[in-house]
């Protein structure tokens, strides 16, 4: 019988950390998706490489996966890990900061050797004391590799394909250690290999083996439980990443508009795979040019767009800041548009498989003349689809370019995601000509919104010329008449604030009673809702004003900041949110924290930050 | 039916309100009329036809065209262009760009619409100098000119667009001289009919900036002479007389004389502008004066499926195959679970 104990659990953060080409990347995923569907809330990380494949067993190559999964609310992918793998002393050694005191590492004993230490730059061969791991976390060493050889014993595979296999006997290993019941892994798996039976059957036969070797050894560890969250509300879900969310509320937002979708891009880390999505998605009746640079893919988009389609490009910060002189084409020509900017940390190439918030100000400003367009912000992975039908939404409404920031952090990672329905969705109403306007001029505009008529090639009475130069605001010629260019600016302006109308109001989460009030914008939600709420919860009264709308503002935003006594803007660059504010919001005194380090915030640091302000 | 063909346009139609502001004198107003000419005959409707351009003088074309228009940013014309027609494979497509906007700034997006073989037709006006900047030597300058910003001439090496064109792997190059309308008419339908990227280089002159820019062959009394019109299945025969062709000798291509040396009509070369190797395309559209004639006409012609085609044709391909038709089937195809 089995006497290992069990321990209960409100939440819990696995890593799973080794080479690239260990499969950490699957193992967690599958990890997590099990975890979701017995009923957790989960948050994602991957934490890739830069490198695409460094050498075997250096630091340069580890790949890691954290998962943070809980019966409550989950809000991040967590800080520190309570459970590390560790497939070879490299993974330990990234990892070695990132592990909770009491923690548990499992980790790859046969990987342990002294050629390994020297690989990932050991001067002992004592990692753990050279490391400084404190005594409080529970080491298992585990053969990971021996194991899997003599589970794969008479499969006749080689031993670099039966190798492969060793993350499966660790997933195994964690799915006791978790009490997850390992069908539901085995399905996930058929799903996967089920075109391959000798692999499926090998992979199955490992991760069960790994199972019940924990079974099997009563060790002296405590296993968990992690009961069903209760506050998830009631639906059909599925784990999503951000760039997978974005690319899919491209999707239902051309459907419900009625258009053909269309995405001029080209590749960059970390916004590439919102391409590979679209690219994907040919039964959708998806176009995509592969364009030959950055200013390719606006171009393109941009004469989809004139052409009438739903045109969209997407791209990361040093794309963006190529693009930006075709941006400003698309606010002349009043063109709808939605530009994905997947920030990285920067500046010129920077970090690129990193996260930061420091392409604000320029997608607020980094055009020449006066330029103004709509700029919004998601806040997690599923949020993405979301904002990304919203942008959609207000360009074709309202006529104008929408840039929509989003993060390396939020883009790679993963997070539960309520399955919409396309009926349930808001619907999309682009701002076309209408019967017995023939003949109108290109200029022509909703004289309230000042959104444009949008008149598409291939419609009769229609014709016209548009184009980067001024036009007159009656006759639609080119025009250099002062005050008329004066007027134009003027509409074009505020054709972008009226769109604040259709926007819902800024929300206060946590105490709104409080004196003192956090802000935040964009993909650092989750660890500020995070923060907030601990401190709720031990009695501290702290309040959050998170931001998805930053051009324009939310109507209230004076009202609500103007409540507080103290206010932080906590951001992941060196304050640009802060300075947008300042010139927004008048007679506040704007704290700022912030972090430039190309990576998200961690919740300790942050209510570390706020009870030292409090 | 054939012989009673009726226009369903005329030039008029394609002419648009605004007041043409090229320079009198300037080769652009020749190419805008022959154009509007061969739009009226080509028959397509003005709201089926885009005109897409770049930044420069020819740039401003699309203002004088009554039909669908787009006045973009320098040198991407070719991209947008690409975006319409990948949009909307229904529409006539032209781009209009001068030798900076196509060859300078714009360089990358011309060889990368062309190797795509994109169905756009691209009017190149090559007057060899920036206009609309005021001046400046620009990427087809002959060497050692004097520009403005060239005032002891240029030591840079020019373009030669066709060169570049057959390099990026195109189907179909012409060449025409503004002030030979009936040429220049031809050129522009053969590049309408042609399905892919049909670069027309037009050779147009700057009354102001380098005037007698194709001085040496746009002289009329020279003309016949000096510029030999290129007819796809007809020998290579020019000069005012009718009396000159060109023969290969070796690898290179010699002017002759019919009736002299034994050299008979039956000797001299038959242009073939669809023959897909592009050696003697190039070789014809390279030749330069005084010894050799400048080529003219269509030079390259040749079929091959179009980028915008071969988009439409892989997604009608996947959607025959696939299940997924609405947003709604393909949340179906989530890994999903209740909560």
């Amino acid at each position: 019988m089995d006497k290992t104990k069990t321990t209960e659990l409100d939440n819990v953060v696995v890593r799973f950390s080794g080479d690239s080409g260990d499969g950490m990347q699957l193992t967690g995923t599958l990890f997590s998706n099990l975890s979701a569907i017995l009923g957790n809330e989960i948050s994602t990380f991957p934490d890739f490489p830069s490198e695409i494949r460094a050498p075997q067993g250096t630091l340069g190559g580890v790949s890691g996966f954290q998962v943070h999964l809980g019966s409550g609310k989950i809000y991040t992918p967590g800080d520190e890990a309570d459970v590390l793998v560790a497939m070879n002393p490299a993974a330990l050694k990234v990892n070695a900061k990132a592990i909770k005191n009491g923690g548990v590492i499992i980790y790859d004993a046969d990987s342990f050797e002294k050629s390994d230490f020297e690989k990932a730059a050991f001067t002992s061969e004592n990692p753990f004391e050279e490391l400084g791991i404190s005594d409080s976390i529970q080491l298992i060493p585990t053969p990971l590799s021996s194991l899997t050889q003599s589970s794969l014993e008479g499969f006749g595979f080689d031993n670099k394909t039966v190798l492969r296999s060793k993350n499966m006997f660790a997933l195994g290993l964690i799915c006791w250690l978790f009490n997850r019941p390992i069908d539901q892994a085995i399905h996930f798996l058929t799903n996967k290999f089920g075109k391959k039976p000798t692999l499926l059957q090998a992979n199955v036969k490992v991760l069960t083996d790994g199972f019940y070797y924990g079974n099997n050894l009563h060790l002296t560890i405590s296993t968990f439980v992690i009961d069903k969250s209760h506050e998830t509300p009631k639906g059909k879900y599925t784990s999503i990443s951000g760039n997978k969310a974005t690319a899919w509320g491209l999707i239902a937002a051309a459907q419900k508009a009625g258009l053909q979708l269309f995405l001029g891009s080209y590749p960059i880390t970390p916004a590439t795979d919102i391409m590979h999505e679209l690219t994907a998605r040919k039964d959708m009746g998806v176009k995509v040019v592969q364009a030959e640079d950055e200013i390719a893919g606006i171009t393109t988009s941009i004469g989809a767009a004139f052409a009438g389609s739903l045109a969209v490009t997407n791209t990361s910060g040093p794309g963006l800041a190529l693009k930006s002189e075709a941006i400003g084409l698309a606010v002349m020509a009043e063109l709808p548009l939605v530009i994905i900017d997947v920030m990285r940390g920067g500046p010129s190439t920077g970090m690129p498989t990193k996260t930061e918030q420091t392409d604000l100000l320029q997608a607020l400003y980094g055009r020449n003349g006066e330029s103004p367009v709509v700029v919004l912000a998601a806040g997690t992975p599923d949020d993405c689809f979301h904002y990304a039908y919203m942008a959609s939404k207000i360009a074709l409404e309202h006529m104008t370019p929408v840039i929509l920031l989003t993060d390396a952090f939020i883009g790679n990672g993963t997070s539960l995601w309520k399955l919409p329905k396309l009926a349930e969705l808001p619907a999309i109403t682009p701002n076309y000509v209408k019967p017995g306007m023939e003949g109108c001029k290109v200029t022509a505009r909703d004289e309230v919104s000042k959104a444009r008529y949008w008149s598409v090639p291939g419609r009769k009475g229609f014709e016209h010329r548009n184009g980067g130069l001024e036009k007159d605001y009656e006759t639609g010629c080119i025009a250099t008449e002062p005050s008329n260019h004066e007027k134009m600016v003027n509409s074009r302006q505020a054709k972008v604030e009226y769109v604040s109308n259709f926007l819902p109001e800024l929300k206060i989460e946590g105490d709104e009673t409080a004196d003192m009030l956090v802000i935040g914008w964009g993909g650092t939600h989750g660890h500020l809702m995070s923060a907030v709420m601990n401190m709720n919860k031990v009695g501290k009264k702290i309040a959050l004003a998170h931001f998805n709308y930053i051009n324009p503002l939310p109507k209230n935003t004076i009202d609500v900041i103007q409540l507080y006594k103290k206010v932080v803007v906590c951001e992941l660059n060196s304050g640009q949110f802060a300075t947008f504010l300042r010139s927004k919001v008048p007679g506040v005194e704007f704290l700022q924290y912030n972090k430039v380090q190309g990576q998200p915030f961690t919740v300790t640091e942050l209510e570390a930050d706020f009870s030292e302000l409090m | 039916m054939e012989t009673t063909k009726t226009l369903q346009y005329t030039a008029k139609d394609f002419k648009s309100d605004q007041y043409v502001r090229w320079c009198p004198g300037c080769g652009d107003h020749a190419v805008l009329n022959s154009l509007q000419k061969v739009m009226a005959e080509l028959g397509v409707a003005p709201h089926n036809t885009a005109v897409i351009s770049g930044i420069g003088c020819s740039s401003r074309l699309p203002y004088y065209i009554s039909s669908y228009g787009f006045h973009t940013i320098h040198g991407r014309g070719a991209a947008v262009a690409t975006g319409v027609k990948v949009a909307n494979p229904q529409l006539s497509v032209w781009q209009i760009t001068g030798d900076g906007d196509c060859l300078a700034i714009g360089g990358n997006h011309f060889i990368h619409s062309v190797r795509r073989n994109v169905d756009l037709n691209v009017l190149l006006f090559n007057n060899q100098i920036y206009g609309l900047t005021k001046g400046q030597y620009s990427p087809t300058t002959k060497k050692g000119f004097v520009t403005k910003s060239s005032p002891f001439g240029t030591v840079e090496r020019p373009f030669r667009a066709a060169e570049l064109t057959f390099g990026a792997r195109g189907t179909f190059f012409a060449r025409l001289l503004d002030v030979d309308l009936k040429t220049a008419q031809q050129c522009m339908i053969a590049a309408a009919k042609h399905e892919g990227t049909s670069v027309v280089e037009c050779l147009v002159n700057c009354v102001i900036f380098n005037d007698g820019a194709h001085g040496w062959l746009a002289q009329k009394e020279n003309r016949a002479d000096r510029t030999i019109v290129l007819e796809h299945g007809k020998p290579m025969i020019f000069g005012k007389d009718r009396d000159k062709g060109l023969v290969l000798d070796g690898f290179n291509l010699k002017v002759v004389t019919i009736g002299e040396n034994g050299v008979n009509e039956g000797g001299i070369l038959v242009h073939d502008a669809s023959c897909e190797d592009s050696t003697l395309h190039m070789k014809l559209a390279l030749m330069e004066g005084p010894n050799m004639p400048i080529a003219m006409g269509v030079i390259r012609n040749v079929e091959e499926e179009t980028y915008d085609a071969a988009v439409e044709a892989q997604i009608a391909e996947v959607q025959a195959k696939s299940k997924v038709k609405t947003f709604d089937d393909l949340i179906d195809t989530c890994e999903q679970w209740d909560m």
